[in-house]
């Protein structure tokens, strides 16, 4: 049988999705069900004084009209942060309660404050106009730069501070600023993002008053996770009545990975009002309620010797929490982020200080990346611009400083146990063609345009995570992963895993590697996830895990199912265990011709005993069946890198930029199923350049979101790319048996830089994300117009 | 209300329906045909375009009532006889989907571009499909799904 590992194999997913048989939350409707809709704050920051519901209660149609006060009364729980950070003065950090329905206060335009339930979508939504809320409205806190000197939001959380963190020597960082020839400092912006999976996020409760199950069907990319913070936090329900679905689900980028608000207040109605409970989320709502991402304000500076070589960093970040702190909230700018501003490069000191602040916005969480496009954000600008001070050649100053001996221990947190920087890095010079970069800009120059090109190369660490490692530093839980492997006595297979596909490509790449280790064909290898009552207890997918990590447990699963297989061959085979040879399905004993396939021994495994002519003995002792549970915890990160280089052309009358050739050369460790590979690399690469040169979330003074629409936020088309030239090298991981290290968020970290670095080599100036026309227009305007000042 | 006769994938529909019932809220909610999704609130994503008389539609900007008499064609109407369509089978061979949220959408309007543009080029099949988001497959394999289906629609 050939290797299906490394094969590109068409997906077991595409038929139902490509055929509308696709099965979202949305497309669920329940016998008896109602519909919700959430009464939101349009203000950024109010007490409310008063909430009248009195009229919406008496609407057509409406069944009840609830309140955070509701939520009190029945002891339902607040959201909370998920990964404790301590101050550099040794103090917890200070997070808000947030209740699900807010009862006093709001801090963002979009906070939730009363749900109408009723027959139709129709009613609830004519209702929703008749409740009126009291405000006292109150100065909003919008600016990222300004929070620490603004009114504070909630009380008793001074200069709206949730923590002040630090990371690295900050002694021996200082010496080495002190000591350098030169010091290279720069103003770093990371604009704020929204996710924007196009499948709106929804939520439907549905409560089974006879057996007291309550059951949550939701656009999730956790059920477990979820279901775990609803009982242990929320008091919904208790855990083992309670039932987390997360069906199809249309994108997550990290906006999916944990409860929001409207869980816990579906799963909740559903229960108090003994009927299923549907909500659907609208476009709009979306942009205002989903937890953002990204929204940095950086000062880094680099110590440098004469020669090139990188001698210390520094960074200072403002990080926008938004008006509460999302369950991965804290972790996203901290551990995901400062072990990361170091790049691949081998520097020796490093100190990282990060202001995380509370603001009146939406919740901002991971995204795509998470912490890790930030850092690489600001390393590879910092780079380009010492590389221009020193005079070198941006390559060649960035080899100069690359990380050669693996494993490499960090000076801040990570040892990283493979790569080879210079492989990716000169393939990707090839490849683009960097020598005849100068006959290129001379050809646009030729044009009217401006070219220019821009390098990035990047490490991740992902696989997330050794348990011992993250609760040590914070984290509220293990990270480790589960997968069972049921064999079935006709012989397929069930395969649970605790991971959640949507988009991602598990049905195939899971089941490629079931087929790889248990020689049965793909067809008959079936993935179950998406479902608490299903599988095992798992951890969901986010941080380029779930292969490293979850395709990691089913190997090991596999494993057991062949260790026990051996066992009952060679029973039946009348041969030692320690014999037999298990090959392409087959238990084979060596040098004989005795052999049975692995449908035969699960055969074997259902039915022990004698029956007519089938004589199916067990080993003496050993139990029935054919099923085996692992659970695996990583020993450390996976460490993806890779080189991307970006070439662009500006047009100086407009100011519009155009990506004419985007190369990168990833090494990932060992590939699957390079078709999937190839197509995270392109949405990632889509999100990073959409991020560096189109997308953009504006609040206004006010707190008001400006670009809350398709109308106002640019989401990247299929005309705003080239076709992606794509490569690999290969540096297996070490610290997962099959040596993969994770390739989902690669490309939006990668991105932004390579894009913007080119942007500025273009034009002569500094710019800032997004690069878009106008501002790049302005850009150049200002530079002519210094330009002939100092003429 | 207002009652409508259409086709839909072939099939006779008489239905009563409130006037100000958009198309797709027609399609997902009276004929429960779930394969055409609702991305936006203003009609830019692309999620929910359908064929009315053979022509792409985003179906969040057309009434039901509007369709009256019309022939409608949806993502679960393309497949024949238990044999995908061939822009579908497309999209299948060069992973063109990945979440397949927008996929119905970005299939229905693949099949109209192919239908006026015979032998579209790449900038030709990008600015054609302008109309449609996708947030997993960055397009790139989009594009290829279209251009693989070429001559074949």
């Amino acid at each position: 049988m050939a290797s299906m590992i490394g094969s590109k194999v068409e997906r077991k997913e595409d038929k139902k999705f490509l055929t509308g048989k696709g099965r979202y939350t949305a497309d669920i409707n329940l016998h008896n069900q109602l519909h919700a809709v959430f009464i939101r704050s349009p203000h950024a920051r109010a007490k409310i004084k008063a909430i009248d519901t009195s009229k919406a209660k008496k609407a057509a149609g409406v069944v009840d009209v609830l309140t955070g006060k509701d939520m009190q009364d029945d002891k339902i729980g607040g959201l909370i942060a998920g990964w404790k950070i301590v101050s550099k003065d040794g103090t917890d950090m200070k997070c808000p309660a947030h209740p699900p329905l807010a009862t006093d206060s709001v801090n963002y335009v979009g906070d939730h404050i009363a749900l109408v339930v009723a027959e139709t979508l129709q009613e609830a939504k004519d209702a929703a106009d008749l409740v009126k809320v009291d405000y006292k409205v109150l100065k909003a806190v919008a600016s990222t730069a300004e929070a620490m000197n603004s009114d504070v939001i909630h009380e008793g959380i001074e200069k709206n501070l949730c923590f002040d963190w630090e990371l690295g020597d900050k002694v021996k960082t200082d010496e080495a600023f002190a000591s350098a020839d030169k010091v290279v400092e720069m103003d770093i912006l990371n604009n704020r993002l929204v996710p924007n999976a196009m499948e709106p996020r929804a939520s439907i409760g549905d409560y089974n008053p006879s057996s007291e199950e309550l059951t949550l069907y939701t656009t999730s990319q956790n059920p477990h996770l979820s279901r775990l913070v609803m009982s242990a936090f929320n008091a919904v329900h208790p855990e083992h009545k309670f039932r987390v679905v997360a069906p199809d689900v249309g994108g997550g980028f990290g906006s999916k990975i944990y409860p929001y608000s409207e869980d816990v207040i579906m799963a909740w109605a559903a229960k108090r009002l003994q009927r299923p409970v549907k909500w659907v989320c609208e476009r709009t709502e979306s942009f205002l309620s989903d937890c953002h991402g990204r929204d940095h304000i950086t000062n880094c500076s680099v110590a440098l010797n004469n020669d090139g070589t990188v001698t210390g960093l520094k960074v200072d970040t403002i990080a926008n929490l938004g008006g509460y702190a999302s369950l991965f909230a804290t972790v996203t700018p901290t551990y995901l982020y400062g072990p990361l501003v170091l790049g691949l490069y081998n520097i020796p000191t490093a100190y990282c200080n990060v202001k995380a602040v509370y603001t009146n916005t939406a919740p901002v969480d991971a995204y795509r990346g998470a912490g890790r496009p930030e850092a690489t954000y600001l390393i590879e600008r910092i780079m380009d611009k010492a590389a221009k001070e020193l005079g070198m050649d941006r390559a060649e100053f960035r080899k100069k400083n690359f990380i050669r001996q693996f494993p490499h221990q960090q000076c801040l947190v990570h040892n990283i146990d493979s790569g080879d920087y210079d492989a990716h890095f000169d393939k990707a010079l090839n490849l683009a063609d960097y020598s005849g970069f100068e006959k290129r800009k001379a050809e646009s120059a030729a044009k009217g345009k401006l070219r220019g090109i821009g390098f990035s190369t990047y490490i991740e660490a992902c696989g997330i995570a050794p348990s011992a490692a993250v609760m040590s530093l914070g984290a509220g839980v293990g990270l480790w992963e589960s997968a069972e492997i049921r064999f079935n006595p006709t012989g397929n297979i069930s395969v649970f895993t605790g991971t959640h596909s949507h988009g991602q490509s598990h049905d195939t790449t899971f089941a490629q590697i079931v087929a790889d280790k248990l020689g049965v064909p793909m067809e008959n290898i079936e993935l179950v996830h998406g479902d608490t009552d299903k599988g095992p207890f798992g951890m969901g997918t986010y941080g380029s895990r779930s292969l490293a990590v979850g395709g990691t447990a089913i190997a090991k699963a596999c494993d057991k199912i062949v260790e026990k297989g051996k066992a009952v061959a060679a029973n039946m085979l009348e041969a030692k265990a320690d014999e037999i040879e298990f090959k392409d399905g087959e238990f084979i004993v060596p040098n004989t011709n005795k052999k049975k396939t692995i449908g035969e021994i699960a055969f074997a495994c259902y039915l022990p005993g004698t029956y007519g002519e089938i004589k199916s003995p067990l080993p003496e002792g050993m139990e029935p069946g054919l099923k085996e549970t692992a659970f695996y915890d990583p020993v450390n990160f996976s460490f993806p890198a890779g080189s991307h280089i970006c070439e662009v052309e500006v047009d100086p009358t407009t100011g519009e930029t155009k990506v004419d050739t985007y190369t990168c050369v990833d090494d990932f460790g060992n590939l699957i199923n390079p078709m999937i590979v190839e197509g995270q690399i392109h949405g990632g690469l889509a999100q990073g350049i959409g991020q560096a040169l189109y997308e953009n979330a504006y609040y206004d003074e006010t707190g008001q979101l400006v670009t809350a629409s398709y109308m106002d936020y640019c989401m990247p088309r299929a005309d705003n790319f080239p076709e992606f030239r794509i490569d690999y090298t290969c540096t297996p991981a070490t610290s997962n048996p099959l040596g993969v290290k994770g390739c989902g968020e690669a490309g939006a970290i990668a991105s932004p830089p390579a894009v913007m670095n080119a942007v500025v080599d273009a034009i002569g100036t500094e710019v800032t994300m997004p690069a878009t026309a106008e501002k790049v227009w302005k850009a150049l305007k200002e530079k002519s117009k210094s330009a002939r000042k100092a003429a | 209300m207002v009652k409508i006769t259409l086709k839909v994938n072939e099939n006779k529909v008489e239905k009563e329906v409130a006037d100000n019932t958009l198309l797709v809220s027609f399609i997902r909610e009276n004929l429960n045909l779930t394969g055409t999704h609702v991305g936006c609130d203003t009609s830019q994503c692309g999620s929910c375009v359908v064929h009315v008389n053979g022509k792409s539609v985003k179906s969040c900007t057309m009434l039901a009532a509007d369709a009256n008499g019309a022939d409608v064609t949806t993502i679960e109407g393309l497949e024949k006889e238990g044999k995908l369509h061939p822009v579908q089978e497309s999209f299948k061979k060069h992973h063109g989907l990945q979440c397949g949220y927008c996929t119905p959408g970005m299939v229905m309007s693949s099949i109209d571009l192919l239908k006026t543009h015979k032998n579209p080029s790449d900038e030709e099949i990008r600015k054609g499909l302008e109309g449609n988001i996708c947030r997993c497959t960055g397009y790139q394999n989009i594009v290829a799904s279209v251009k693989g289906a070429i001559g074949k629609v």
